[in-house]
């Protein structure tokens, strides 16, 4: 049954970074027979999902503390060709004040913050000084996103270059091919390669599983990460035909679960794409509170990466606040 | 209200409760409640139901007298010609206005079951009420289809439900929708701590314009079940429920000519494998043994996993276990409500206290309701009682095996048989094992799955009789025409004389040998007129216990193809038809009759067993999920008969082909007027290579035999086409393994027109193997 009591978890104007709280996963030699041994049963993975909607149901203030929670969890993210300082700026704005005052007063909490803000390399300089004392990290994507089929070595440079700009998380994508063709090692190698160059700022592995094949497959590439010493495990580049599901969720926690027994280290998880709806977020969230339990579902170890999801999580607030239903346009875009 | 604040930082989930306030009103309104009868209200002296998780009462409902049920049968008999006499599609308009409404009030009835049963919410409304609407639809379809794909089937008649408390609306479907489709009229007694849903499906029901007297209800305690079972003009019993009432039922209805179907308990074993996928298996426990509280007859109660990872496997389930929240069942965040009844909490806690099995269980139980925990009891043999009885509660107890053999071996140590489930990601094992578990429902990495469309039923004391698609219809269908009474039993006597120039007894026929009788004695076997024909053996208890052990011994043949049995059944004819003369002659000696054509039509009858023999198949059901339930016919495994004195011989070969068609063993006792056409036939048999022990036969009495064969508890079936009337003896004695009986209650069976059918049929379970799939 479900106690009462937690682990301590920290507050939403503490900092974020998974070494502040938690010691960092520091990686393990690649152990390949435990690779081998993990198995996905998709039938029943899918049943697991389908069902628990329907187990699980905050209401309420409950409801409303959910999703307050959700906002600070968010990756706040912007990866566009187009992007420019002015919006890279203005999404930092939002990211410092995700809900509007008045909201975030009413339901009686301190000040919210999204989890971090996720652009693209050339926008790291641009977000690191417009969150300047906020505690928000930059996140950035790398190595040659969303395909990471640019050369190694620059690859590496990317990271490197993002670092010193002053990310202080980087969003690796992993060579699909590894996974593809089974060369665990190359996979492991490219991470711990990945780790390296990223220094003290935290490594979060893309798997692209909406490109891997099988469920089987998202959870060895997700064990071998973890062994080359990714901080987090993420589901998608938000550039795949198939982006953040349930099932994948499922498949990747349960493998956080395992590493976490095998080692005491806990590794973060983030879904990414394609979580829009305040709904949604709620059996993601109840489903790693679920299967991992409640420690997990806090920004150190969990993130969404999503971009309309804010605005739906806003008007709901809006909605618990007021008890009437809001609209799009009575909220700051980000 | 509590803090958002606060939440925000534990993140509880806090109460998220469905509404009731109408299905409140609605009791508020209807009560006291009144038995259904002709499509009126019949109150009678009351009791009270209760909601199990608070003890509160919800509604009084009235207690079915004698003469309540009686009234019910007349009204259901009424109804009954004019129900049959409408076309299919008139009853599929019927049935599928009958799903309507169970979909357009399915919240209420949820709230309503839920309120009444103690089950989440979430099963109510997610599980039970959208398979109660697929019943509705399914055999929609199936009264459309009725004229077209069951020729030569009608109606049986008036049927007797009697449903269990822990699924009473699916329960209710699951019985009535073929009924109501195959022409049958219903009197339906739901349990009597669960009566609610069925009142509210019986207003809807009239509300959607099915004739009066069609689906009456009578509510009521086992009384009211015992005089519905009792009641003469009840034309067939479908039970579900406890294997204790179910026997008592077998034995209440021996003899009366009443059909029978009984699904009743399970000890299911849940196996393990060491490739499984570990999560998902350990996910899978909890639809298998928390599901409804272990209130499940199909529950995966016995989970057996692989040695190599039992400990890990342990670990996780309790983790897992520790999840679970409990409590409110309207709540909708909630995997596990209450059970039936307080005393049921007791009856659980008494079980688990004498284990010697290490305990574990979650945590905290609701102060108030009827609520235990999950439990899990480790470390058990399969000596210890827990293993082997029913616990019906959320409790699962575990053991451990090495192979894939072993796990066999431990999976059908049990004398239930409903279902099985199986978890390995080798196909190769998954598909070897599924045939050889002994069940009626086998799900490879699954639990608990259920549709309209795949048969559902036991094995073995789990009862038998099928539910749910084209099977599940055999049992609310009967053939058409009439049988006439047999004539009373004359066994011709006369002078004991020599029969011929050398003294030629034959003995019994036990595992391929000529045995002597136990007994040591012989009678006499006489022509019409009285000559002596000679002397055959009077078999006793003993030579039964001597057969059975040699058809149980061969079973082997029950995992030969179908192409083999052919084979071994054409030679048969071929041997037969070397002796056709020899066979024709001693017919006439004995009946008086002219036997070669009686001969000819066994040679075409064995040819007929034959041609089926590799050719009576499984069926792959659709059914609502990415997979397939197959559905497959298998052996019934040892089966006594009694052999019918008319045409003795083309009756012989026709239960003798049947029977070895579908891989079963046979004991027969040999027709007593015609013992000697039974004794010729061991040289067909063993120069046909019939392996030993395939088919057994014993001559003298039935009525002497009927109780010890009827009685042997590793006999699966009896069937009686005797001229003695033993149908009411072997029926009482079948209930004690719960054996399938098919008896002729004094009636001539036409065995000149094939009916394999019938047959084939009665040779087989039919096992549905669900495999879902998807990479």
């Amino acid at each position: 049954m479900q106690t009462q009591t937690h682990a301590p978890a920290p507050t939403s104007t503490a900092p974020q970074l998974p070494q502040v709280t938690l010691p960092r996963n520091p990686g393990m030699p690649l152990d390949l027979d435990w690779v081998a041994r993990a198995q996905t049963n998709t039938s029943a993975i899918e049943r697991r999902c389908a069902t628990l909607p329907g187990r699980r149901s905050v209401k309420k203030a409950y409801q409303a503390a959910w999703l307050a929670k959700a906002i600070t969890l968010i990756d706040l993210t912007t990866l566009s060709g187009d992007d420019t300082p002015g919006r890279v700026r203005r999404l930092c704005a939002k990211g410092r004040q995700p809900l509007r005052a008045d909201l975030n007063t009413a339901l009686g909490l301190p000040p919210l913050t999204t989890g971090a803000i996720c652009v693209y390399h050339e926008m790291v300089a641009t977000a690191v000084d417009a969150l300047q004392s906020t505690g928000i990290p930059v996140a950035a994507v790398s190595t040659g996103f969303p395909a990471g089929l640019s050369p190694f070595h620059t690859r590496i440079a990317e990271i490197e270059a993002s670092v010193a700009a002053g990310a202080a998380e980087i969003d690796i994508v992993i060579s699909r091919r590894h996974v593809l063709t089974g060369d665990w090692q190359a996979l492991y190698d490219e991470t711990c390669a990945y780790r390296a160059a990223c220094g003290d700022a935290h490594v979060k592995a893309i798997l692209a599983t909406g490109e891997l094949g099988s469920l089987r497959n998202v959870a060895r590439a997700s064990l071998v990460c973890m062994m080359a010493g990714a901080d987090f495990i993420k589901t998608s580049t938000g550039k795949e035909p198939v982006n953040a599901t349930l099932p994948v969720t499922l498949v990747m926690l349960r493998a956080i679960r395992d590493y976490a027994d095998r080692t005491g280290h806990k590794v973060g998880y983030k879904p990414a794409g394609g979580i829009s709806k305040a709904k949604d977020a709620l059996v993601y969230m109840a489903m790693i509170r679920d299967e991992l339990g409640p420690r997990w579902v806090q920004p150190d170890l969990f993130r969404f990466g999503a971009s309309s999801l804010l605005n739906d999580i806003e008007r709901q607030l809006e909605h618990h606040v007021t008890g009437r239903y809001s609209a799009s346009h009575r909220h700051p875009m980000g | 209200m509590t803090d958002v604040a606060d939440i925000f930082a534990t993140l509880e989930y806090g109460p998220a409760p469905e509404a009731d306030g109408e299905v409140r009103a609605w009791l508020a309104a209807k009560a006291p409640f009144g038995h259904v009868i002709d499509g009126a209200q019949a109150v009678g002296d009351g009791f009270k139901t209760h909601n199990p998780a608070t003890g509160e009462v919800l509604a009084e409902v009235s207690q079915g007298t004698a003469a309540d049920v009686d009234a019910a049968v007349k009204a259901a008999r009424r109804a009954q010609p004019e129900w049959a006499a409408l076309s299919g599609h008139q009853r599929a308009r019927h049935l599928y206005a009958l799903a309507r409404q169970v979909q357009k009030h399915a919240r209420a009835l949820a709230v309503l079951e839920t309120l009444d049963t103690g089950k989440p919410i979430r099963e109510s409304r997610d599980i039970d009420l959208p398979l109660v609407a697929r019943h509705f639809y399914y055999h929609a379809g199936m009264a459309q289809l009725m004229a077209e794909n069951l020729p030569g089937r009608e109606a049986i008649g008036v049927c007797g439900q009697i449903i269990p408390w822990n699924f009473p609306l699916l329960m209710l479907a699951w019985k009535v929708a073929p009924a109501l489709a195959m022409g049958n009229t219903v009197v339906l007694k739901p349990a009597e701590q669960t009566p609610l849903t069925a009142l509210m499906f019986a207003e809807l029901a009239q509300a959607a314009g099915l004739p009066k007297g069609v689906l009456n209800i009578v509510t009521g305690d086992g009384t009211t079940g015992a005089a519905l079972v009792a009641h003469p003009d009840v034309d067939k019993i479908a039970f579900t429920g406890s294997t204790t009432v179910g026997r008592a039922i077998r034995e209440a209805t021996a003899g009366t000519g009443k059909a029978l179907t009984l699904e009743l308990g399970g000890k299911s074993p849940y196996i393990v494998f060491d490739d499984a996928d570990i999560d998902s298996a350990v996910e899978g426990l909890v639809d298998a043994i928390w599901f409804n509280g272990g209130q499940v007859c199909c529950a995966g109660a016995r989970l057996l996993v692989h040695e190599a990872i039992a400990d890990r496997f342990h670990d996780k389930l309790k983790a897992r276990m520790d999840g679970l929240r409990m409590g409110d069942p309207l709540d909708k965040c909630i995997d596990v409500g209450s059970l039936i009844a307080a005393s049921d909490c007791a009856r659980v806690a008494a079980l688990v206290e004498q284990t010697e099995g290490e305990v574990y269980q979650a945590g905290p139980v609701p102060q108030t309701g009827a609520f235990y925990p999950p439990t899990l009891i480790t470390g058990l043999h399969s000596s210890d009682p827990l293993m082997q009885e029913e616990i019906f509660g959320p409790v699962l107890v575990s053991t451990t095996f090495r192979t894939p053999v072993e796990a066999v071996q431990l999976a059908n140590n049990t004398r239930y048989g409903l279902a099985a489930s199986l978890w390995t990601e080798n196909v190769n094992l998954a598909l070897d094992l599924a045939p050889k578990l002994e069940a009626g429902i086998i799900w490879v990495n699954a639990t608990n799955l259920m549709d309209a469309a795949a048969g559902f039923g036991g094995t073995k004391e789990s009862g038998f009789g099928r539910e749910g698609g084209w099977a599940g219809l055999r049992a609310y269908t009967k053939p058409v025409g009439d049988a006439k009474k047999l004539p009373a039993l004359h066994i011709p006597t006369g002078e004991m004389a020599a029969a011929g120039p050398l003294d030629r007894t034959p003995k019994l026929y036990i595992g391929g040998k000529q045995a002597r009788p136990d007994g040591g004695y012989v009678r006499g076997v006489f022509g019409p007129k009285g000559a002596c024909l000679g002397e055959v053996a009077e078999a006793n208890r003993k030579d039964i216990r001597n057969a059975v052990e040699a058809a149980a011994k061969a079973s082997g043949w029950s995992k030969t193809s179908g192409h083999l049995r052919a084979q071994i059944l054409y030679y048969m004819a071929e041997n037969l038809s070397a002796r056709a003369d020899e066979f024709a002659a001693r017919l006439h000696a004995q009946t008086g009759q002219d036997g070669t054509a009686e001969v000819e039509a066994a040679l075409d009858r064995l040819f007929t067993c034959a041609a089926w023999a590799d050719k009576y198949e499984g069926r792959a059901t659709g059914v609502p999920i990415r997979g397939i339930a197959l559905g497959m016919p298998s052996p019934v495994g040892v089966i006594g008969a009694f052999a019918a004195e008319q045409t003795p011989l083309l009756a012989m070969v026709s239960v003798v082909g049947a029977a070895m068609a579908m891989g079963n063993r046979l004991v027969l006792a040999a027709p007593e007027t015609a013992p000697l056409t039974a004794t010729d036939f061991y040289q067909v048999l063993d120069t046909s290579d019939v392996p030993g022990g395939v088919i057994n036969i014993l001559t003298g009495s039935h009525a002497e035999l009927a109780p010890h064969l009827a009685g042997h508890m590793e006999v699966d079936a009896c069937w009686s086409f005797s001229s003695t009337d033993i149908s009411s003896v072997i029926e009482r004695e079948a209930a004690g393994n719960l054996k399938r009986t098919w008896v002729n209650y004094g009636q001539t069976h036409d065995f000149a027109a094939p009916q394999m059918d019938r047959f084939l049929e009665a040779a087989t379970e039919v096992k549905t193997i669900w495999v879902p799939y998807g990479e």
